[in-house]
């Protein structure tokens, strides 16, 4: 049975005075899906998945799954498995046995071991590499072996903290793949930590935006990248350009606008005059900057179609206007986020 | 030592063969003299005096040299200083590990303090860690009437002796493995324990296999001064011949009375056990660097 991972209210300090760690958070994870907790280094997200795990204690605060507190349940117990970004692989064991190790300590008879071993490696596209020690496979073999061996005891959920951050850029974007396709056949309740938002908009169910502790958004890739309810998020999941303004009544505003967003024009009835500053060819999109009248250096991302059409050209004079935008009040006190009400 | 710290940064082919471009090196004479100056000091005072040892241990011929070792009283300090090094060696494992644990998995108040008594029996004289014993157990002690009333002998005995030897290796053990698992971290231990591993199973399964080596060279280093202790348990052992002596003392006193050949086959087997003892940890280094440098060349 497939039951819903909730955290209420979270909070856990690593020193009594300061900021702590994570500070009220609350959010659910998808049943059988993937949910990314996504954030900078420092924003709190690895410590709540170990606070989850139960390798941490929580402060204040509930961890639930299904209706069953499990805040206080000692690791071993709570059922869930944990990949590393170190892989933490146990170097004196063969893939075999390291994939064997929570099932004989739970005393499983010897052949239950093998056959799920065999099933394991299967799953993790491992085949013939079970007497091999770890020292002799690549990073991303390793990071298979991690897996399998976390899914080998039928964890209730699957923890990643930071599972392809050792990895190369080629092998990350494949154990993508993999963890897609393993999602899809376990079915299992999956919480990932990642600081790559590339990496959480394409494999996430759900995204959990973090920022300084606290929870600053819960949706869907679209919603978080469409919809960003904080300039931190905004400017955090994919890129964005923030210009100050104010509004009529003269309180100061964010605009965010994403470069893809932004229209050129030699029009002059559509939107502001702005002289291109620098125009780079990357492929079928081009990359310009331009700056405003206002001296604001606005970044642009145009299909290249588009520049040829126009004839564009570093220095040229054209017209800018934004197709979306985002309005947020600008207060210039540290931000803190409403409570997500998911 | 420094072979050590060097073994942490792996180099590369390329890195190693450009340390030993001629451009960093001196000029031939300068060369010359520490070359020179290097042999002339190792071989007067180490390789010679260790060769006369074994010379004047066959100064007699192999015979002489069996008879000398089969003496009653030296056979019998040889089983005694073998059946303390069986004692102390396992305690002491036993301990370092336990400290060395502590040391580096756990922040608490007096972890300083307890990391830099650890290291008390390397600083202070063999001769004091063996008079503490006296004060404490001996007749005139703090312990010694009631010792004495219930027919406990300490001093002057194998207990004193395994104390005395016991307190000046204890450092050796701990001392090793504490950097070992300082570094290996604690993220397989966390694995194990989400994968549902209790911590007797976490320590044995997990903990002890990446820390191996280091426990094997502590013990190494642990026996050989076991066997090779003079000075503490000088004090504590009464040197009652053919009952307390343990092999040291055995070659001071057929020194002392001029039994020449006696005398240098005992030193001669503690000198095996020092040359044994560098090899093995030669070996353990080299071994211990091959496995670092397989990590490295994989990632």
């Amino acid at each position: 049975m497939i039951r819903t991972l909730t955290v209420e209210k979270l909070t856990k300090r690593f020193t009594l005075k300061g900021t702590p760690a994570i500070f009220e958070s609350s959010f659910e994870a998808a049943p059988g899906g993937i949910t990314t907790l996504l954030g900078p280094s420092g924003s709190g997200k690895t410590t709540l998945l170990r606070v989850i795990s139960g390798l941490e204690t929580a402060d204040e605060g509930r961890v639930l799954l299904g209706e069953e507190d499990i805040t206080y349940q000692p690791v071993r117990e709570r059922g869930f498995g944990f990949v590393f970004q170190t892989f933490a692989l146990f170097p004196d064991m063969t893939v075999n046995e390291n994939i064997a190790f929570g099932l004989r300590v739970r005393k499983q008879s010897k052949l239950q071991i093998s056959k799920r071993v065999d099933e394991l490696l299967e799953l993790t596209k491992l085949h013939g590499l079970g007497h091999r020690f770890p020292s002799q496979l690549s990073g991303g073999q390793r990071q298979r072996v991690g897996f399998a061996r976390a899914l080998a005891p039928n964890p209730k959920v699957l923890l990643l903290d930071e599972p392809f951050g050792a990895l190369d850029a080629q092998v990350r974007v494949e154990l993508r793949q993999f963890l897609r396709e393993l999602s899809e056949q376990t079915q299992i309740t999956t919480l990932m930590v990642t600081h790559d938002q590339e990496e959480a908009l394409e494999l996430s169910d759900r995204i959990v935006v973090m920022d300084r502790g606290r929870i600053h958004q819960v949706g869907t890739s679209r919603e978080i990248y469409e919809a960003p309810r904080t300039p931190f998020v905004a400017s955090f999941v994919g890129m964005a350009n923030v210009l100050l303004g104010r509004m009529s009544n003269g309180a100061p505003v964010k605009t965010i606008v994403r470069p893809h967003d932004m229209r050129l024009s030699r029009d002059p009835s559509l939107g502001e005059p702005a002289t291109i500053a620098r125009l780079v060819f990357s492929g079928s999109i081009a990359k310009i900057e331009v700056t405003t009248s206002s001296q604001e250096t606005v970044s642009v991302h145009l299909p290249q179609v588009e520049v040829d059409r126009l004839g564009l050209q570093a220095g040229d004079v054209v017209h800018i206007d934004a197709a979306r935008s985002q309005v947020f009040a600008d207060s210039s006190k540290t931000f803190e986020p409403p409570l997500p009400t998911s | 030592m420094a072979e050590k710290t060097v073994g942490l940064v792996p180099l590369s082919g390329e890195a190693k063969r450009r340390a030993h471009t001629p451009v960093i090196t001196e000029a031939l004479c300068i060369r010359l003299m520490f070359i020179l100056a290097t042999v002339l000091g190792l071989g007067v005072l180490v390789f010679l005096p260790l060769l006369l040892v074994f010379v004047e241990a066959l100064r007699k011929g192999v015979a002489g040299y069996l008879a000398a070792l089969s003496n009653e009283e030296t056979w019998h300090a040889i089983k005694l200083s073998l059946l303390t090094t069986l004692i102390v060696v396992p305690a002491n494992t036993v301990f370092g590990l336990s400290a060395a644990w502590l040391l580096a998995k756990h922040r608490f108040w007096g972890r300083r303090l307890l990391s830099t008594i650890i290291d008390l029996p390397f600083s202070v004289s063999p001769v004091v860690s063996g008079l503490v014993f006296v004060l404490l157990f001996g007749a005139q002690g703090i312990l010694g009437p009631w010792l004495a009333t219930n027919d406990i002998k300490i001093i002057f005995a194998l207990p004193g002796i395994v104390l005395a030897t016991a307190f000046v290796t204890f450092p050796f053990v701990a001392r090793e493995v504490l950097p070992a698992l300082e570094a290996s971290g604690n993220d397989e231990e966390e694995a194990a324990l989400t994968l549902g591993a209790h911590g007797w199973t976490v320590f044995f399964r997990v903990t002890l296999p990446k820390i191996k080596w280091a426990v094997l060279y502590g013990v190494v280093l642990c026996t050989a001064r076991s066997l090779g202790e003079f000075g503490a348990v000088s004090v504590v052992s009464g040197h009652i011949r053919g009952e307390t002596n343990t092999m040291p003392l055995q070659v001071e006193i057929l020194y002392n009375e001029y039994d020449f050949t006696g005398a240098f086959s005992v030193a001669s087997l503690l000198t095996l056990v020092a040359v044994v003892t560098l090899t093995t940890k030669k070996l353990l280094e080299w071994n211990q660097e091959r496995l670092r440098n397989d990590s490295y060349t994989d990632r």
